[in-house]
């Protein structure tokens, strides 16, 4: 045996199960993190050039025509980039979310099956989804920051607690990933089923979600797919912290509530579909 | 088996079933520490499922089984932490480089960061990829990739190491350097256990083997001490061509303990293949080809199961 080859103690010795019980979740975390940062110049480039073409094209372009012929020149008594500014928060929260938490669910399970990787040591399939969204979560957290930097720098914000929104905004967008993370371990076609989510869902959350004017001037009919948005229920919180738009405190109370129910129950589905597709 | 080694796996009655059929049917079996334990059979056999069972990472139907003491659906991650394991695809993560991976997977058991660092250089040198470190998975080679999916199974130090199919798809040069690597393993005294449906491989590294037929096991001995059961000392193989086989077939039975008639060629066995290709001749039979060759764990299969072992 030559000289570079160490003593060798033996997992009994040197694995500590009570430690990974622990810190399971934050290892995974930090391994998805590591594959992320690999595209790290990527990540920066989409964050900060989303929120300047949203802004400038539909904040200022379509702002400008719509504070043209709106009473006196506002929308919900705002400037309409004021007005805006809220839900394309919400709106990158939750896209950012949902690809971060899709993709490496297909990769995990269909494409390189790392999650089995992962699973053969004593890391849990519970640990895997926790990981997974935490991972997807930090790197959304950076999307949304950038953006409300951005948004701030447009001069969109006029309130002192406007921040709040940059929560409100990952509120709906970690609630949405937990839920979509757990549909993507329990589809067996997954793969197809994210262009379906991509055209059938998140585009329609994206134009009927009281994004670009409000909900209550949209038909009656149409109103439902707002009511059932995550996206809907944080652009109302992120305005009311921005610029003071009107809620009662049952709505506050709505809203909050629908969307901490989703996050919830996203998260303990998701858990149980890990934990299920990987002993399969 | 060393007898006063203490039994690391043992399972009783192990069934697996599924919706509308048995992968594994109640068997038994038991691996002492520093064993060489191989489950031989064809695809389908059963001996994934076992080894997934062992891995604690897919529940029995029935039947009972601890792996260091403990049953692996109540006590997976303390079963986990001490199991290498290289399952049959490699599932490396193809974004990171050679020792990004092992430096992840050392963090998946929580090892301390500087233990994981010193580790990864014994485990090139190990693997032969210390030109390779810091290069992405996906550029690597299929013999590459399998020998560090094996490094990464070891970063743990593990107390068992599970191969599934350790070398399919590997050409013969990249098997013999994982032989030599696995073979390395045994010496240090680490349990290896080994699925595979190559002869020549369990015959390589297995001191002791069970041979699976359709979720059972057929027979259980040492490589050696299967052949010796189960069949000759030699084998004479003979083609007369595909019509004449068949024809010849019962006057080649006279000459010899058993045969078998395959599709493209007859097997003969007995203790001296030479002599019986001579007798063989003198009777007035002159095959097309004839080769002597020494009795292999493909016969013992064919013999228990009267099939071969690759179709």
């Amino acid at each position: 045996m030559d000289n570079k080859e160490l003593a060798r103690q033996g997992s009994l010795k040197i694995v500590n199960t009570a430690k990974i019980m622990k810190y399971g979740a934050l290892f995974v975390a930090s391994a998805r993190l590591r594959t992320l940062s690999k595209w790290m110049i990527s990540v920066i480039a989409a964050s900060f050039a989303n929120p300047l073409f949203y802004l400038l094209s539909i904040g200022v372009g379509i702002g400008s025509f719509v504070n043209a012929h709106s009473t006196n020149h506002t929308i919900d008594g705002v400037p309409y980039l004021t007005f805006l500014a809220p839900a394309l928060l919400a709106t990158v929260a939750i896209q950012d979310g949902l690809s971060e938490v899709t993709l490496p669910t297909l990769q995990g399970f269909l494409w390189e099956k790392n999650f089995f990787a992962m699973n053969a040591t004593p890391i849990t399939g519970r640990q895997i989804a926790a990981g997974t969204f935490l991972a997807a979560v930090t790197r959304t957290f950076f999307s949304v920051l950038v953006y409300f930097i951005v948004i701030l720098a447009f001069g969109a914000l006029d309130s002192g607690r406007s921040w709040i929104a940059i929560f409100t905004a990952m509120f709906a967008g970690s609630a949405f990933a937990a839920l979509m993370m757990g549909i993507t371990a329990w589809a067996k076609n997954s793969d197809l089923l994210l262009t379906f989510v991509g055209r059938f869902i998140v585009m329609p959350l994206f134009l009927f979600s009281g994004t670009f004017y409000p909900l209550s001037s949209m038909p009656i009919f149409l109103q439902w797919i707002g009511w059932i948005s995550p996206l809907w229920h944080s652009i109302e919180l992120g305005r009311y912290f921005t610029y003071g738009h009107h809620l009662s405190g049952s709505a506050f109370a709505i809203h909050f509530g629908y969307l901490l129910a989703m996050l919830v129950f996203g998260l303990l589905f998701s858990f149980n579909e890990f934990e299920k597709r990987l002993s399969k | 088996m060393n007898a006063s080694a203490p039994i690391l796996i043992r399972a009783t009655g192990l069934t697996k079933k599924y919706e509308d059929f048995v992968a594994v049917n109640g068997i038994d079996f038991s691996v002492a520490k520093g064993d060489s334990f191989g489950f031989l059979g064809p695809n389908g056999a059963g001996k994934s499922t076992t080894m997934r069972i062992i891995a604690a990472t897919l529940n029995r139907s029935s039947g009972s089984i601890e792996i260091l003491g403990k049953d692996p659906e109540l006590h997976g991650p303390e079963i986990r932490a001490h199991l290498g394991v290289v399952p049959q695809q490699d599932n490396l993560d193809q974004a990171l480089t050679v020792t990004e991976n092992l430096y992840v997977y050392g963090r998946y058991f929580g090892l301390p960061k500087k233990f994981i660092r010193a580790k990864i250089e014994e485990l090139l040198e190990f693997a032969a990829l210390e030109e390779k470190r810091d290069v992405k998975v996906e550029a690597l080679s299929g013999g590459m990739k399998r020998r560090l999916t094996i490094a990464r199974a070891l970063i743990s130090e593990p107390e068992i190491l599970m191969l599934d199919e350790p070398t399919t798809g590997l050409d013969p040069q990249a098997r013999h350097i994982l032989w030599d690597r696995l073979f390395r393993l045994k010496e240090q005294g680490v349990t290896l256990l080994i699925t595979t449906h190559y002869m020549d491989e369990a015959e390589q590294l297995c001191d002791r083997l069970i041979v699976m037929d359709k979720g059972s096991i057929m027979a259980e001995d040492s490589p050696a001490g299967l052949i010796k059961t189960y069949s000759t000392k030699e084998v004479l193989e003979v083609r007369f061509g595909s019509d004449k086989n068949a024809l010849v077939a019962g006057q080649l039975e006279a000459l010899c303990e058993r045969i078998e008639v395959l599709p493209d060629r007859i097997l003969m066995y007995g203790e001296d293949g030479e002599n019986l290709l001579h007798t063989m001749k003198e009777s007035g039979l002159h095959p097309l080809t004839s080769l002597v060759r020494r009795s292999s764990l493909e016969d013992v299969f064919l013999r228990l199961t009267g099939r071969s072992l690759i179709e």
